[in-house]
């Protein structure tokens, strides 16, 4: 692991995305229009648990199509190129930041239009601290399991669908954790209860991190 | 015949297997009373047994609640599972739930623990003489359980699946490693054909288990944590299959797969051992619900259990190789098709 050469590749990153606002223009529209249609649908939720699941439907998705796109750009002779340049743990390691910090601000994004829209009566008994932490914890989460399947789909070379189809068994757990952990922090529940549940989201975090450090570099071997 | 022995020791343990745990019978139990609510006064009660021989000799029929008795007043038996027994139930009892008790010649003891809610509690009620009666060293039985009954037998055929599935998935696991180590076809080939054996053990686990549920939860299937695993599990590794089907390139195809397979194992584990543990479930072992842990003075089980178990993965291990044999085979015959 090398803090500048990960430095350098988080600048890349950003830079070539600044190229490209249309890209966060289009998640931003899909969450935006996703949770429109919800409110077309359902207009104002007063059940905990109904607002809850449709919450993190929303985020799931809006997260699958923002990472999709994560390793769209490297093909073959520009993954050469930054192969010959950066080692590829650190590729990985900085590319699951970058996801971390698109997915942290996407689901504040959510999180504004889905309240704006869907109405905060759902809220009223709730932790709020407790669950935006919990919801920024199930974010990190899904850019550290779902980057290396990114990095597997986008070399599968066989469009997005392939993503869907690898990454959503293996979000089942942390997704499991933070619905039960988040409709527990709207409950108004201690923390003290939620925080096994936390714990365990850290886990899976330290887990997938360091599986994708371990497999990527071979991901990049042809 | 080299390496025949493990292969014969895996058809004798399931013979075993299949002939012990199907053909033991269950011990005796009650499984049925005409009321589940008891109130002072006379009690005509009518009792369902599973196994056993109420119109043997000596039959005997009392109450329990907080170790004080109630005998029976009067015992009539109509067959061997079916009879009338007859109280004078006192007011005071001091808990709320009380237990039934019947003895006979054949059986022995015989309890059905928390039968009874009760009306009417007190302080304690006047202490009935009555006689008593111990459990008999029985037959070679399986133990009878409530809800459970017949079908504790599945703990021979649902339970080794999962773990014939881990097995031949950490196969996969380290041939998945081989093969990114050395690049070598031959060992993404066994990879695939030891997850592609341990998928049919998991599809057969999903199916026993939801069969075994159908018959003691009256539904195929329920957002248990447990069963959330399990399903998430063998999905994991249908997605491995769809990743092999899209990507053409051996070469490619292998480097993928390896490093899907590597990362998903991992998580299967997470599935399978540790998410349960978060959350309360319904599933046996689970939340004090009866299953084999229970059992730890019962070797009975046990003494079936662990041959299936070792059977099971023998015939796994039996079937990859087979299998990777046979897509040996194929490839070369593929491969001179191709010159």
């Amino acid at each position: 692991m090398d803090r500048r050469e990960i430095a350098a590749l988080l600048a890349l990153e950003w830079r070539l995305d600044r190229r490209q606002k249309h890209a966060w223009g289009s998640l931003a529209l899909y969450v935006v229009s996703t949770v429109y249609t919800c409110h077309l649908g359902v207009k104002r939720l007063s059940s905990v648990a109904t607002w809850n699941a449709l919450f993190w439907i929303i985020l799931l998705f809006a997260a699958f199509n923002a990472l999709a796109r994560s390793f769209q750009r490297e093909d073959g002779g520009r993954q050469l190129y930054l192969h010959t340049l950066a080692h590829p743990r650190n590729v990985v390691l900085a590319r699951t930041l970058y996801n971390a910090v698109t997915l942290v601000l996407l689901s504040l994004i959510s999180l504004a239009t889905y309240v704006l829209f869907i109405g905060d009566r759902a809220l009223a008994e709730a932790d709020m601290g407790l669950f935006i932490a919990t919801m920024l914890l199930g974010a990190i989460g899904l850019a550290c399991t779902l980057t290396l399947i990114a990095a597997i789909a986008a070399r599968a070379g066989s469009g997005p669908g392939l993503m869907a189809i690898l990454g959503f068994p293996i979000v089942l757990p942390l997704l499991l954790a933070t619905l039960r952990a988040s409709k527990l922090a709207l409950d108004g529940v201690a923390w003290s209860t939620v925080s096994n549940y936390l714990l365990a989201i850290g886990a899976l975090d330290v887990l997938a991190v360091s599986l994708s450090a371990i497999l990527f570099p071979y991901l990049w071997r042809d | 015949m080299k390496g025949l022995w493990w292969k014969l020791l895996a058809t004798l343990l399931l013979l075993y297997t299949a002939i012990i745990g199907l053909r033991t019978p269950l011990g005796p139990a009650i499984v049925q009373t005409s009321v589940s609510r008891i109130a002072p006064g006379p009690l005509e009660l009518d009792v369902w047994g599973y196994g056993t021989h109420f119109n043997s000799d000596q039959p005997r029929a009392w109450l329990v609640n907080d170790s004080q008795r109630v005998c029976a007043s009067n015992i009539t038996a109509i067959a061997g599972d079916h009879m009338k027994v007859f109280f004078d139930v006192p007011a005071g009892l001091r808990k709320q739930m009380t237990d039934l008790q019947v003895f006979n010649g054949t059986d022995g003891l015989v309890t059905r623990y928390a039968a009874f809610y009760t009306d009417s509690l007190g302080g304690g009620i006047a202490e009935h003489p009555c006689v008593g009666g111990k459990s008999l060293e029985l037959a070679y039985t399986f133990p009878n359980r409530d809800i459970l009954n017949e079908s504790i037998r599945n703990l021979f055929f649902h339970v080794p699946m999962w773990f014939t599935m881990v097995t031949l998935m950490a196969i996969g696991v380290w041939k998945s490693i081989r093969a990114l180590r050395t690049n070598s076809l031959d060992e993404d080939r066994a990879a695939a054909s030891a997850v592609g054996t341990g998928l049919v053990f998991g599809v057969l686990g999903l199916i026993s288990g939801s069969l075994w549920a159908r018959v003691t939860w009256e539904t195929w299937w329920t957002t248990d944590p447990k069963l959330n695993g399990a399903a998430a599990g063998v999905l994991i590794y249908l997605a491995y299959l769809v990743l092999r089907g899209s990507v053409p390139e051996p070469a490619k195809r292998a480097r993928l797969s390896a490093i899907y397979s590597i990362f998903a194992f991992a998580f299967m584990l997470l599935f399978f051992f540790v998410l349960p543990r978060l959350n309360d479930s319904l599933h046996p072992g689970n939340g004090g619900n009866p299953a084999f842990n229970t059992y730890d003075l019962d070797n009975r089980l046990r003494s079936v259990f662990y041959p299936a178990c070792l059977g099971w993965i023998l015939l796994g291990i039996w079937m990859y190789q087979l299998r990777d044999r046979l897509a040996r085979v194929q490839t070369r015959h593929s491969d001179a098709n191709d010159q």
